[in-house]
């Protein structure tokens, strides 16, 4: 027997039970969640199962022509929404000069798709300068809204000269978004410049300096004041027209009103100019907060100047008082929540907490991801499609590779008999785990099978295939040389792992380098890359090694049965090594140059 | 079985073999026939893209139509000359997706089609769409093979060294130039089906090569201490050895494409199916060649340049002269530097045998490096 090499160690080796057991115990732990989950097929594309098909019409807005170049760019944003990981199927293209056709596959939520594609996603930060209940009688604003002069520029802290409003409906100060029911002139009097009269001075001329305070807009305070007010008094947010109308068409330099939905009650704001906006915004993400009780959260990271901006902004804010050391998050007009500011915000992160569920978080997230559609779109039809390509592509394609399969097990069966038992086990547990796996990402990243990826995946299997039979072959190899099974079976293992790994590693890193760099449906398969290739590893490692160190422990196998695959003889080994002199046989020597 | 069971042991121990190293010339020259046949292909013919990549002519019908979907989509093939996507909508009007389609012809299509379809031609609604694989997409994907490309090479010529990692980038290229070649000379549509199979063969192309290459390292590891084979003997050697293997798992990975490719494209003609399929068998097909007929042949090539390796040479061909002038051929065991000439005798007699066959001989048993 040959001396172990470089000690290898027996550890992985004489423990084949547990690992076999392990990955049992994973198939069956996954199985029986993919069946308690309910999803027991994974979903297919619209190619396989059609879908729904929406057709949104671009809308004339003031600001953005409706032109090629912003249909493309539409196209391009509204694709990375409702695929953001590339791997859902959804597809996006223009129809004619202003529509553009959303197809979604059947078993996604087409609601939720909708939403995301359909909203504009222009997102800005403005400070809150008053906010109230809506719905609720509002308060009558003292009229006197320009005399007051309060002479500080910047807003003050002090809030000595406060009405309270007379109907405070205070929420808790501690929420998110307290609300105390105070009338606007407060808020625009800390915001005005102290013109000593109501007189309209002109235009406002919204300042362009770059740490936007809440002081510096209006300088026609009376008259935008007067305007403004009238507005805000008027609104009432618990009507949906008034709702969609309020923020909408607001220029970011210039306050307006809002509308919000807090804790399900309706509150309207007034609200300062944007002091950052959503470009701002490098990259957003849904979290869970463990540490609070706010659940899930929208985490955002700004760009540097965004950070300095929002930096100067909470940094004024939180020296005010309620509501004004509030900034309002406006999404498409709408304030999405109100965070009240205690100290600057430098780090160049911020969160949006709003009672959100998952689901709201994550499209959130996404839209603020992917930036804002430069022109606003509104749903033409939607409606259901069939199949692109009718079932009997998928019914031939799976009959096909059903046929090429058991050619495959057929040719298994002729060349390594006995061994085939360990390739089929093996290629069933990686069946297997590919199938279930697939249909649990289903739900859980909307993910989608198209027929390029069924044919992918038959594809795969044959390079799991590849990995048991770079093993099989060099056990024997070490047969041949004159080794009984078992040291053959040890001795193999370490030269076949090696090969695998490498190999493998060049697929992963394909796999990784076009998840992360391409988008769309290159992404998509690059994910159903990384994952066979890593199902690849962990089959081979955790079952077939396993096996084979079982079976070559059975006499069948270990005295080298006809049927066996490992009969020394039909495999040519030659016999054991003497120094004598060999019976001339069929068999000459061996020029191995790894001897030499 | 056992046929191939002892063929692969006889090709284990070298008593049989290609010389694929020796006649890499011919495979040279049959690969840059084929490459250029390719590329010949794809600068007259052109690639036929699908609706995905260039858009083309949508028509919708009007709502409840009788006609079933594969009608349609004969209707619009015979009208067009291209493949169609038909689909059925929620309110049973037909959706009917024609590739590449200029605005006068569409026009033309849209008579015939309402003509096929028993409706006003004033009912069926034509418009063009846009690629649903944009531009964007497209110089991603581009972005990401060619960073893709420049890490495997880095990748492979750590793990091996740069020589290799050349021959496998020339393999790859030499796939993907053959089957976007027949690709062309066929005149399938090129749908994303087919990029995502070409993405495929990528990953394949190079595993493949990465597996003949693992190979190859471990039996060169120690070959400047022996003067028995030249680097292009045991290159040779190491694609004979893992022949068995190569075959095998191109079986195994091409049989159930073939299925695609014959049973089901023979069921239904051409389709989606076919489109997948063929670019995977092709370069399937061409990356098993390649990885044995190209690649190692290559790194032989460039090896054989290095200094090192040219002195091996010489020192081997210098031993076998000396065996070809009828000396008794020794088994040497010398170490790099060694004068080879003076190895002490075997302990065993001389053998009738020529001296191509000499063995090795008395080592202990299972020692092996």
């Amino acid at each position: 027997m040959a001396a172990p090499k470089k000690g290898r160690s027996a550890s992985a080796q004489s423990k084949p039970g547990r690992s076999l057991a392990l990955i049992l115990i994973a198939i069956v732990a996954l199985a029986g969640g993919m069946f308690a989950s309910g999803n027991t097929t994974p979903r297919l594309g619209i190619d396989l199962a059609g879908g729904t098909s929406i057709t949104l019409k671009a809308k004339a807005d003031q600001g953005s022509a409706i032109n090629k170049a912003n249909m493309d760019t539409a196209v391009d944003i509204m694709n990375r929404r409702v695929n953001g990981l590339g791997v859902s199927e959804a597809e996006v293209q223009t129809q004619g000069n202003d529509h553009i056709i959303v197809n979604i596959p059947k078993g996604t939520n087409s609601k939720e798709a909708q939403q995301q594609v359909g909203t504009t996603a222009k997102l800005y930060f403005r400070p809150v300068l008053a906010s109230e209940p809506s719905g609720a009688a509002a308060p009558s604003p003292s009229p006197s809204a320009s005399s007051s002069g309060s002479g500080s520029p910047s807003p003050s802290s002090s809030a000595s000269g406060n009405q309270k409003a007379s109907s405070s409906s205070s929420a808790s100060p501690t929420a998110t978004a307290t609300s105390q029911g105070r009338a606007v002139t407060d808020g625009l009097k800390a915001d005005a410049t102290p013109s000593s009269s109501g007189s309209p001075s002109g235009s406002p001329s919204p300042s362009g300096s770059s740490s936007p305070s809440p002081s510096a807009s209006s300088s026609g305070a009376g008259a935008e004041a007067g305007k403004l007010q009238a507005q805000y008094a008027a609104l009432n947010c618990t009507k949906p027209d008034q709702r969609a109308k309020a923020g909408t068409n607001a220029k970011p330099g210039e306050p307006t009103v809002a509308c919000g939905e807090i804790n399900k009650v309706w509150y309207k704001y007034v609200l300062g100019p944007a002091a950052v906006d959503g470009t701002e915004v490098k990259k957003a993400q849904a979290v869970f907060d463990t540490q609070g009780a706010s659940g899930w959260q929208v985490q955002m990271t700004f760009t540097s100047s965004g950070s300095k901006k929002f930096g100067d902004i909470t940094g004024q804010l939180a020296k005010n008082q309620t509501p004004q050391n509030e900034f309002g998050i406006v999404l498409d007009g709408q304030v999405v929540s109100s965070p009240f500011v205690q100290n600057a915000i430098t780090g160049g992160q911020a969160e949006i907490s709003g009672r959100f569920t998952q689901q709201e978080a994550q499209s959130l997230a996404n839209m603020l991801s992917y930036g804002a559609l430069p022109l606003s779109f509104k749903e033409d039809t939607v409606t259901t499609v069939t199949a692109a390509l009718g079932g009997e592509q998928l019914h031939a394609g799976l009959l096909a590779g059903a046929i090429g399969l058991a050619l495959v097990v057929i040719y298994l069966i002729a060349y390594y008999r006995g061994l085939s038992i360990v390739a089929m086990a093996s290629l069933l547990v990686s069946a297997i785990l590919t199938y279930v796996i697939m249909s649990l990402l289903g739900p859980a990243i909307h993910f989608a099978l198209n027929l390029p990826a069924v044919c992918g995946a038959i594809v795969a299997i044959g390079i799991t295939a590849d990995s048991f039979i770079v093993y099989f072959e060099r056990i024997r190899d070490e047969i041949r040389e004159g080794r009984s099974l078992r040291p053959a079976v040890e001795r193999a293992w370490p030269r076949a792992r090696r090969t695998i790994l490498v190999s493998d590693f060049v697929s992963f890193l394909a796999a990784a380098v076009l998840f992360i760099v391409t988008v769309g449906k290159v992404q998509g398969f690059a994910f159903t890359l990384g994952l066979t290739t890593v199902l690849d590893v962990v089959v081979v490692f955790f079952f077939t090694k396993p096996l084979m160190t079982l079976l070559a422990r059975r006499a069948f196998f270990a005295n080298g049965h006809k049927w066996s695959g490992l009969d020394p003889k039909s495999l040519g080994a030659k016999p054991p090594l003497r120094r004598t002199r060999r019976p001339a046989g069929p068999a000459a020597g061996s020029v191995d140059p790894k001897e030499a | 079985m056992s046929k191939l069971g002892s063929l692969g042991a006889r090709l284990h121990r070298g008593e049989i073999s290609y010389d694929f190293v020796g006649k890499r010339k011919i495979w040279y020259g049959v690969s840059i026939l084929i490459t250029i046949t390719a590329i010949l292909g794809l600068a007259v013919r052109g690639l036929n893209w699908g609706i995905e990549f260039q858009g083309g002519a949508v028509f919708t019908t009007p709502t409840h139509m009788s006609t079933s979907v594969a009608t349609a989509e004969g209707y619009a093939k015979d009208a067009s000359g291209h493949e169609a996507v038909v689909q059925k909508l929620g309110n049973g009007s037909l959706r009917i997706q024609i590739a590449g389609i200029e605005t006068d012809k569409s026009d033309q299509i849209r008579q015939t089609l309402a003509k096929d379809l028993n409706i006003n031609p004033e009912k069926l609604n034509a418009d063009l769409v846009g690629p649903s694989w944009g531009e964007q997409i497209a110089n991603k994907a581009w972005e990401g093979l060619a960073i893709f490309m420049v890490l495997v090479v880095i990748y492979l010529a750590i793990a091996f060294e740069w020589r290799m990692a050349i021959a496998a980038l020339v393999a790859l290229i030499h796939d993907i130039t053959i089957t976007t070649g027949i690709y062309a000379l066929v005149g399938f549509e090129v749908t994303p089906g087919t990029v995502i199979g070409l993405l495929t063969i990528l990953g394949y192309s190079l595993y493949d090569t990465v597996v003949v290459f693992d190979s190859l390292k471990e039996q060169t590891k120690d070959i400047t201490k022996q003067t028995r084979f030249t680097y292009s003997d045991i290159a040779n050697q190491s694609i004979n050895g893992t022949l068995v293997r190569s075959i095998n798992t191109t079986v195994v990975a091409l049989l159930p494409v073939a299925g695609l490719l014959f049973i089901g494209g023979g069921f239904l003609g051409a389709g989606t199916l076919n489109d997948i399929s063929l670019s995977l068998f092709v370069g399937l097909a061409a990356g098993a060649y390649s990885s044995i007929f190209i690649a190692t042949p290559l790194v032989a090539d460039l090896k054989e340049r290095e200094p090192a390796m040219k002195a091996l040479r010489k020192r081997v061909l210098a031993k076998r002269a000396q065996a070809a002038a009828g000396e008794d051929l020794v088994e040497a065991r010398t170490t790099a530097g060694d004068d080879p000439s003076d190895a002490a005798p075997a302990v065993v007699g001389p053998r009738n045998q020529p001296a191509s066959r000499s063995r090795g001989r008395g080592r202990p048993s299972g020692k092996r490096r």
